[in-house]
């Protein structure tokens, strides 16, 4: 990302994983899933940048850090439009779309206080389903559906 | 577990006078845990009212003799209950359970998962009420016995549906192309919403008549959409009852309403009164989930419309059904 003065508004990783395309304001959801705090290497994110193709992108940076597909894809609950780049001595080896699984299990807390999962010691259990307003997740045990906004907590991946 | 249909197989028996195409009916309900209504496909809704129907015509007082039913209600409940126990009673099965959540493990601090795993040891099949959403879902992953969902909080209720559509097959003589309203609280009653969900197997036209406050929720009128079924929703039935066939009533809720103001100008509103029904086809028929207050006047209760009352018994057979079919008796 370079600003119009030539200089860089996120700086280039030498190794690690940079997702690109994150739905603006996504960022901070999406380091809470993958348990950043856990990692002592360089974490650079960049939110509301602008974006050529949806006007405004956060993005995020995680050098030395090269995340697995699967929980790449956990990011597509808030961002299903992120793209993930694995980059080597500063060049991009790998590069993907996240997919969004069908079903998330034991990851997002039920928003609906009289669910049975958060009033007994076991997983919860989502359905999530694509259109156009983003990402919709309809949870296994008390069939409710939720907006990706309404999913407020969430266990670490 | 996998949804296949039902499977029937005609063949022919020699008879004094004749042959005779006869079927057996291999229910795919065998074993199954009935949690939602929206898993139950349309053959089975239908071989489940044809089965309740016959039941409430001729009783088999022996069918179920030997199995046993627990009656998990973590809950208070009357109607419900009741007809679950006395339609395994009615079929020769026995009952064991509790009422109150109170006399049970729970308030130990034992898990739903481990007290339902402990019942299934004992019993043929789970009858249970619960207050929170999801929880027979969660019951039935303990046990292998079939799990019948009784009400868990505001999610499912799913042999009340099935009454309810019963009654209708009773009195309409067909679930297809019924013109069907449904009034009061659109909102919260859950009873309405699984119904709704439920007709849009049988091409109903709906009306929804209700105050704004307490409309249908937009995420059910997306699906009814999305299924191409007809529908309208309404503030006032007086034009409507005309045009109905079933006219299915919910109780206004008091402490649903954030301003008493406006519940106590919306209460009366949807009244239904003699006066009323002036004008409606001879076929109509009211119905009710119960308990109501005072959103049918009494005098209602005497004309050939009010089928309530019929429909509360209905739950006996439904439930004897389901219970028969389940333990694959039938």
């Amino acid at each position: 990302m370079i600003q119009q003065t030539g200089t860089l508004l996120v700086s280039a990783i030498k190794n690690g994983t940079v997702i690109d395309h994150a739905k603006a304001g996504s960022a901070l959801k999406i380091l809470s899933i993958l348990g950043v705090e856990n990692h002592d290497n360089v974490v650079t994110i960049g939110m509301h940048l602008p974006s050529k193709t949806s006007g405004k992108k956060d993005i995020i940076k995680l050098a030395n850090w090269e995340i697995t597909p699967s929980k790449a894809n956990l990011t597509a609950i808030f961002s299903p439009s992120a793209v993930i780049n694995i980059i080597k001595d500063f060049k991009v080896v790998k590069k993907y779309q996240v997919e969004l699984s069908e079903i998330i299990s034991g990851l997002v807390v039920c928003p609906n206080p009289k669910c049975i999962t958060n009033n007994e010691s076991m997983d919860s259990l989502f359905h999530t389903q694509k259109n156009k307003q983003g990402v919709s997740l309809k949870c296994h045990y008390c069939e409710r559906t939720f907006k990706q906004e309404d999913i407020k907590e969430y266990h670490r991946a | 577990m996998p949804k296949i249909g039902i499977f029937i197989i005609y063949y022919l028996v020699p008879t004094q006078s004749g042959l005779f195409l006869n079927k057996f009916m291999f229910s795919t309900l065998k074993g199954r845990d009935i949690i939602s209504i929206n898993e139950l496909t349309p053959a089975e809704i239908n071989s489940i009212v044809k089965l309740a129907l016959e039941l409430k015509k001729k009783p088999q007082p022996n069918l179920l003799a030997g199995k046993v039913m627990g009656s998990c209600f973590f809950e208070p409940s009357t109607r419900t209950r009741l007809s679950f126990e006395t339609a395994m009673q009615r079929l020769g099965g026995k009952v064991v359970g509790f009422a109150d959540a109170g006399v049970t493990s729970a308030k130990k601090g034992e898990t739903l998962y481990d007290s339902i795993k402990i019942v299934g040891q004992y019993v043929d099949v789970v009858a249970m009420r619960h207050p929170l959403e999801g929880a027979a879902r969660r019951a039935a992953e303990a046990t292998d016995k079939p799990v019948i969902n009784g009400g868990d909080g505001a999610n499912q209720h799913p042999t009340q549906t099935l009454l309810d559509l019963m009654s209708i097959k009773e009195t309409q003589g067909k679930l297809n192309n019924l013109s069907i309203a449904m009034m009061g609280d659109l909102k919260y009653g859950r009873t309405v919403h699984s119904l709704a969900q439920a007709l849009t197997h049988f091409n109903a036209r709906l009306y929804f008549i209700a105050p704004p406050s307490l409309a249908m929720p937009e995420y059910l009128l997306t699906e009814l959409r999305e299924k191409g079924i007809k529908f309208s929703v309404h503030e006032s039935f007086e034009n409507i009852i005309p045009k109905l066939d079933v006219l299915y009533m919910t109780r206004i809720q008091g402490e649903r309403f954030p301003d008493q103001m406006e519940y106590n100008r919306v209460k009366d509103v949807y009244r239904l009164t003699v006066a009323d029904l002036k004008n409606a086809k001879k076929n109509l028929r009211i119905l009710h989930p119960l308990p109501r207050v005072n959103e049918i006047d009494y005098a209602v209760d005497k004309t050939p419309h009010a089928y309530y009352f019929e429909q509360a018994e209905n739950g006996l057979y439904a439930r004897q059904a389901l219970l028969a079919l389940v333990l694959n008796a039938i």
